[in-house]
């Protein structure tokens, strides 16, 4: 049971997730839906990372006097590299809050049909 | 000193971009001088280090001393530094035309106009340079999200443009992130050249297959593949001339080399996976090379007609990879380094005209070469590369691109070729005629200031009108030069 949901439900879930970003992107219709849309997508990827470093009884990577052996920690690279990708995801979306806003201002809507309808005007 | 020029190209206009807002509080000017010494002291040591690649061979930097495969390293050979050099030629020429541009902007607007800049600069030399897979992940997205700024900076609907183009890009950031994570997940290396050698044995696998996929998928909407290609359009129409000419010049085709460098110097080109996924993009580098050319000829914006035209020729890059034989690999970095030379001349002639008439419509470039006569023979000579007539740069491109397709006699592409070749000069010759031969009307406005533009905007244009036919006449001597040593394998 175990080994099913490290080994497969959980990269199954990620896909969803993932889908589930990529859905809302194409579909939604209000800007600010497709933001956190993309966000959840991006966290899809956050996630897949840090189950690449995960090991079964493994604790945190910081050594513990006693406790030898790379098979007792946690893989802490991953976890570093992503702590990387939450800030350029969280850079992201402060630009593109920032666009919004700018949209907002000029156009009064942030439902696509319609602010591309007062674009055209 | 000269061990540590390879960090001053990246680090040099980063620094900048982290100060270039407080120095523009103080004067807008220092901050000019500023910004354009950075940018030629990157340019210079970028020079200098392609001329010491070229003749003592390949050679790696280690940021802090780390040594790979746990450091970071940047990878300094014949390809890596030429295209360096190319990107922060084009930078440094594109700058300098901007100051007319940026004149009337408030201190900090100007102040943080320039920061994005050297910070998309530094993005893309960083993607060109590293030698680390994540590494490169991470300037990708300093050079994007400084694109997407500087885009939104032309207004509303340029701002609506920079919107799409964030979700989609960000998609295929996401998308390269996974891919690597593949890598990762097998290899437990982010180094190139060690992920050179832990892939041999495993390049069967279906991770490979997906991660390869990943790769293509994220580089493919970056560098507006068709048919991934819908965010270019808007952003390079609404955008503000000098980013767009920039960004049009290199920032696609950074993309493409880093295909380049994963599927010819990483994965191996011959290996399964990566053979199909260059038949794939071959063919839809095909279609989008038709597509383009015709909805460019549909225009009657020449801004707009130029961005789909970007499709295209991005096209013929990838058209290059595809085939991937000697010839067509020269081919394909040839048209690297006429197409950002062309391209952005066009855009720069482009604002030019923007600047001085208010105009975009090709309709009204009526009698332009009396007006601005330097300008338009620089347009003239761009204009006539992309259609491809001898002696200028484009024609030796896609003269290498034919040749390299006949030696595998990938008989579609050559017609592909000629075809796109034949649907260039439509467009291209419709606006020359507007601008050579057709008659002014009465009620077009024309321009108080009248003559040429201002030396400042003239001279980058004159500078890279000039650099197209010097580059045509040395094709010979660049491609056994240079071109040579920068493919898979040639290095000395």
């Amino acid at each position: 049971m175990k080994e099913l949901l490290s080994q497969h439900v959980i990269y199954w879930l990620i896909i969803t997730l993932f889908m589930i970003g990529l859905f809302g992107m194409v579909y939604k219709n209000n800007l600010v839906k497709k933001l956190m849309a993309m966000n959840i997508m991006q966290v899809a990827v956050i996630i897949f990372f840090l189950v690449l470093g995960q090991k079964a009884g493994g604790t945190i990577p910081i050594e513990i006097h006693g406790l030898e052996g790379i098979e007792n920690y946690i893989n802490p690279l991953p976890h570093a590299l992503m702590l990387t990708a939450i800030v350029v995801s969280l850079a992201t979306t402060g630009v593109a809050l920032a666009f919004l806003l700018f949209i907002e201002r000029r156009y009064g809507a942030l439902e696509e049909d319609e602010m591309l309808r007062r674009m055209n005007q | 000193m000269r061990e540590q020029l390879p960090a001053l190209i990246i680090i040099a206009p980063l620094l900048v971009a982290l100060i270039a807002p407080l120095i523009s509080c103080v004067s807008t000017k220092a901050l000019r001088v500023v910004v354009i010494g950075t940018l030629l002291v990157s340019c210079m040591s970028a020079l200098s280090v392609l001329i010491r690649v070229l003749s003592e061979g390949t050679f790696h930097y280690q940021f802090g001393g780390w040594a790979p495969p746990w450091g970071i390293e940047y990878v300094l050979d014949p390809l890596s530094s030429g295209i360096a050099t190319l990107i922060s030629f084009i930078s440094l020429v594109v700058i300098i035309y901007s100051g007319p541009f940026f004149n009337g902007e408030t201190k900090l607007r100007s102040g943080i106009i320039h920061a994005l800049y050297c910070l998309l600069t530094t993005g893309l030399m960083g993607m060109v340079l590293t030698g680390d897979i994540f590494n490169l992940y991470v300037f990708l997205e300093i050079s994007s999200l400084s694109a997407y700024a500087l885009i939104a900076s032309g207004g509303y609907k340029a701002t609506v443009a920079a919107f799409r183009y964030l979700l989609i890009g960000t998609v295929g950031a996401s998308f390269y992130l996974l891919g690597i994570g593949y890598l990762y997940a097998v290899t437990g290396t982010l180094n190139m050249a060690d992920l050179v050698q832990k892939l041999q044995p495993l390049m069967d696998s279906p991770v490979i297959f997906t991660a390869v996929a990943m790769l293509v998928a994220g580089m493919g909407i970056k560098m507006a593949l068709f048919p991934m290609h819908g965010w270019l359009p808007d952003s390079y129409t609404y955008a503000p001339p000098p980013v767009t000419a920039f960004i049009s010049g290199v920032m696609t085709k950074v993309s493409a080399y880093v295909l380049f460098r994963f599927f010819f110097y990483i994965f191996g080109a011959a290996s399964g996976p990566v053979s199909a996924a260059l038949n794939i993009i071959g063919w839809a580098a095909a279609i989008g090379i038709i597509f383009g050319s015709v909805m460019a000829i549909t225009q009657t914006d020449f801004r707009r007609m130029l961005a789909y035209s970007s499709i295209a020729q991005i096209g013929y890059i990838i058209l290059g990879l595809a085939i991937g034989n000697t010839f067509a690999l020269i081919g394909a970095i040839l048209h690297f380094l006429n197409h950002a030379v062309m391209k952005s001349c066009l855009f720069l002639v482009a604002g030019g005209v923007k600047w001085k008439t208010g105009e975009h419509a090709i309709e009204k470039y009526a009698e332009l070469s009396r007006r601005m006569p330097l300008t338009m023979g620089a347009f003239l000579i761009a204009a006539l590369s992309m259609v491809g007539l001898p002696p200028t740069a484009g024609f030796f491109s896609k003269w290498y691109l034919v040749l390299g397709a006949m030696e595998t006699g990938m008989w579609p592409y050559i017609i592909v070729i000629i075809i796109s070749s034949l649907l260039n000069a439509v467009y291209f010759f419709r606006v020359i005629e507007h601008v050579y031969m057709k008659k002014a009307t009465p009620e077009m406005k024309i321009p108080e200031k009248g003559g040429e533009l201002p030396v400042a905007m003239l001279v980058p244009i004159v500078v890279l009108g000039a650099g197209i036919l010097i580059i045509g006449i040395l094709n010979e001597p660049i491609a056994t030069q240079i071109l040579q040593y920068a493919l898979p394998g040639g290095t000395h």
